[in-house]
């Protein structure tokens, strides 16, 4: 089923036309209500009148995270805060979040692209709908939350955790759809199966699931044990949530919502464009958005674009399964950690040793995450639980600004490789692609 | 009657104590105990050895980390009651023990005590005529 035809089957040639239109105003808009981007485009040489076709848009010069977090927190608003209606937060690269204003027409585009997504999962409005996203500063809960309202289903907002009680509703409630993390849905497939409950018992018959990385395995097991057909839901907080992209049922690559979000795929090196097809970084302008539009923001994902018309009958672009990131970001359990803001925690504990390694690793389904450190020589208590206090202080200290809880390991002195060049302080063995 | 007393800084692996015992053998140092308090991940070896400044010299080198800890060593009657009663007098003087240990030599029984307050609790033992050992005594045993 297909939410908004009109959209989502556009010939290319009437969304290149709808694109170019909504392109020139978001670039108007920004030009004169925020201040960072006037001044960038200035400091290019560029203003507004330079953009009259699409492929102008490569005058335009790009957004990083680094300058969210420069104008946080409201710097790069495009209007009034008298405008804004709600605030979501994602971890930055240091200590300080992320931070998007929307305004209500911003809320209102990002229930049309869910509605979208959930449409084309064929869910509907006699379909009971489990959130099982934490509903918080994070955009996965009130996203998906959103898009189940607008296509007129009862959602059942359990946000996540508490996984007994989320089986028990699901039961009795007769969930149809359920959107979560692909691990917290595995979690909650084996909860099903300890609870006792027939699966005949449940009426569960779809996942949308997102916010981290997952492969094709991992599907095939969601599917098996939770018997149901399980797809990617695609966003990202910067541009608006949940909802940037989705699968169809052809699950050949995933639909973006071209016509709020332009894509591009761009050499992660020079940025120069990348044709049709070629694998790049992904960067996105939000051509409709009031509140925080953002042009030319680099994702840091590296994927490819296909723009051939879909056998589900949508016209709008697909992008190819995320294949890695060109920076170090790691995402874990649907949380961006960067190296570097465990680096800053570390190097502010006086008893540490700027010596460090994470270790990443998915055990029954889960995502572990384990941050080695060295004690500095004369820190080394001889009391144990002098020693399991200062583990414990370091893994709060990570948590209060990763916002998930690593294990700390305490190491031996001069245990962890010390490297010529760059050194190697990651380990991810998760196999995701 | 203070004893130093090295505490090591062990992850739990394979070979580790075995290393730290080479170490210590080819440096020609005797160990007189040994314990080892451990959770799942490290532990902290503790040993009393017959020359300490040159054992933590030697494991330093081999960039363990070790630390010097002061420690009482009680010679304590191999008999029942014996250790109790010790143990009430350290209490009842409001001293509290971190840790302690013990092992047998001959006919008698040595207690390792780490207490918060090692003053006091060399003042009350030696108060109450209970035998404290010297190093010199000690690395003979």
């Amino acid at each position: 089923m297909i939410w908004n035809e009109t959209m989502e089957c556009m010939s290319r040639g009437d969304m290149r036309l709808l694109q170019e239109i909504r392109l020139k105003k978001t670039v108007e808009h920004v030009y004169h209500n925020c201040e960072p981007y006037r001044k960038r485009m200035q400091e290019h040489d560029v203003s507004p009148d330079d953009i009259r076709k699409l492929e102008d848009i490569v005058k335009l010069p790009f957004t990083s995270k680094k300058d969210l977090r420069d104008f946080y927190p409201y710097g790069l608003l495009s209007v009034p805060i008298s405008e804004i209606v709600r605030i979501h937060a994602s971890s930055g690269t240091t200590g300080k979040p992320i931070v998007i204003g929307y305004t209500r027409n911003d809320l209102g585009i990002w229930s049309e692209v869910g509605a979208r997504c959930f449409t084309a999962y064929g869910l509907g409005k006699n379909d009971v709908i489990q959130v099982s996203y934490g509903y918080g500063l994070f955009t996965g809960g009130l996203g998906a939350h959103g898009a189940a309202e607008r296509i007129g289903g009862t959602v059942l907002p359990t946000s996540s955790g508490n996984t007994e009680k989320q089986i028990l509703l699901m039961h009795d409630l007769g969930t149809a759809g359920l959107a979560c993390t692909p691990s917290y849905a595995l979690y909650l497939a084996d909860a099903l199966l300890d609870s006792g409950f027939p699966r005949e018992e449940f009426q569960l018959r779809v996942g949308a699931f997102g916010a981290e990385p997952w492969t094709e395995g991992m599907r095939k097991e969601l599917e098996e044990k939770l018997r149901i057909k399980a797809y990617d839901i695609y966003g990202l907080t910067e541009i608006i949530g949940p909802g940037v992209g989705h699968e169809c049922e052809c699950q050949n690559g995933t639909h973006l919502c071209e016509d709020h979000f332009l894509p591009e795929i761009v050499d992660p090196e020079t940025g120069e464009p990348l044709p049709p097809g070629q694998m790049g970084e992904l960067v996105f302008s939000t051509i409709t958005k009031d509140g925080m539009p953002l042009l030319r923001f680099r994702t840091r994902d590296l994927t490819s674009l296909n723009y051939e018309p879909c056998a589900c009958g949508r016209t709008s672009v697909r992008m190819s399964r995320i294949l890695g990131r060109c920076d170090d970001m790691l995402i874990i359990r649907g949380v961006n950690v960067f190296p570097s803001q465990v680096e800053a925690v570390l190097c502010d504990i006086p008893q540490l040793e700027p010596h460090y390694k994470i270790i990443v690793d998915r055990v029954n389904n889960l995502d572990t995450f384990e941050v080695e450190v060295e004690v500095n020589e004369k820190y080394y208590s001889d009391e144990m639980a002098k020693m399991l206090e200062l583990r414990k202080n370091i893994a709060h200290r990570l948590q209060s600004v990763l916002t998930i809880m690593p294990e700390v390991r305490l190491v031996e002195p001069r245990s962890i490789e010390r490297s010529q060049g760059k050194a190697k302080r990651v380990v991810d063995k998760r196999k995701l692609v | 009657m203070i004893i130093k007393q090295l505490s090591i800084f062990l992850e739990n692996k394979k070979g580790r104590f075995t290393e730290v015992a080479k170490i210590l053998g080819e440096a020609g140092i005797n160990m007189t105990a040994f314990t080892v308090a451990e959770n799942s991940e490290f532990g902290i070896l503790r040993l009393i050895v017959s020359d300490p400044e040159k054992g933590k010299q030697v494991l330093k080198e081999h960039l363990y980390a070790v630390t010097a800890t002061d420690v009482v060593c009680m010679q304590c009657p191999d008999q029942p009651g014996s250790l109790a009663k010790a143990m009430d007098i350290i209490t009842n003087a409001g001293v509290f023990i971190e840790y302690m240990y013990a092992f047998t030599a001959g006919n008698g029984a040595v207690v390792v005590i780490r207490p918060d307050n090692l003053d006091k609790c060399v003042e009350v033992l030696n108060a109450n005529k209970l035998k404290l050992l010297a190093a010199s005594e000690l690395y003979k045993l």
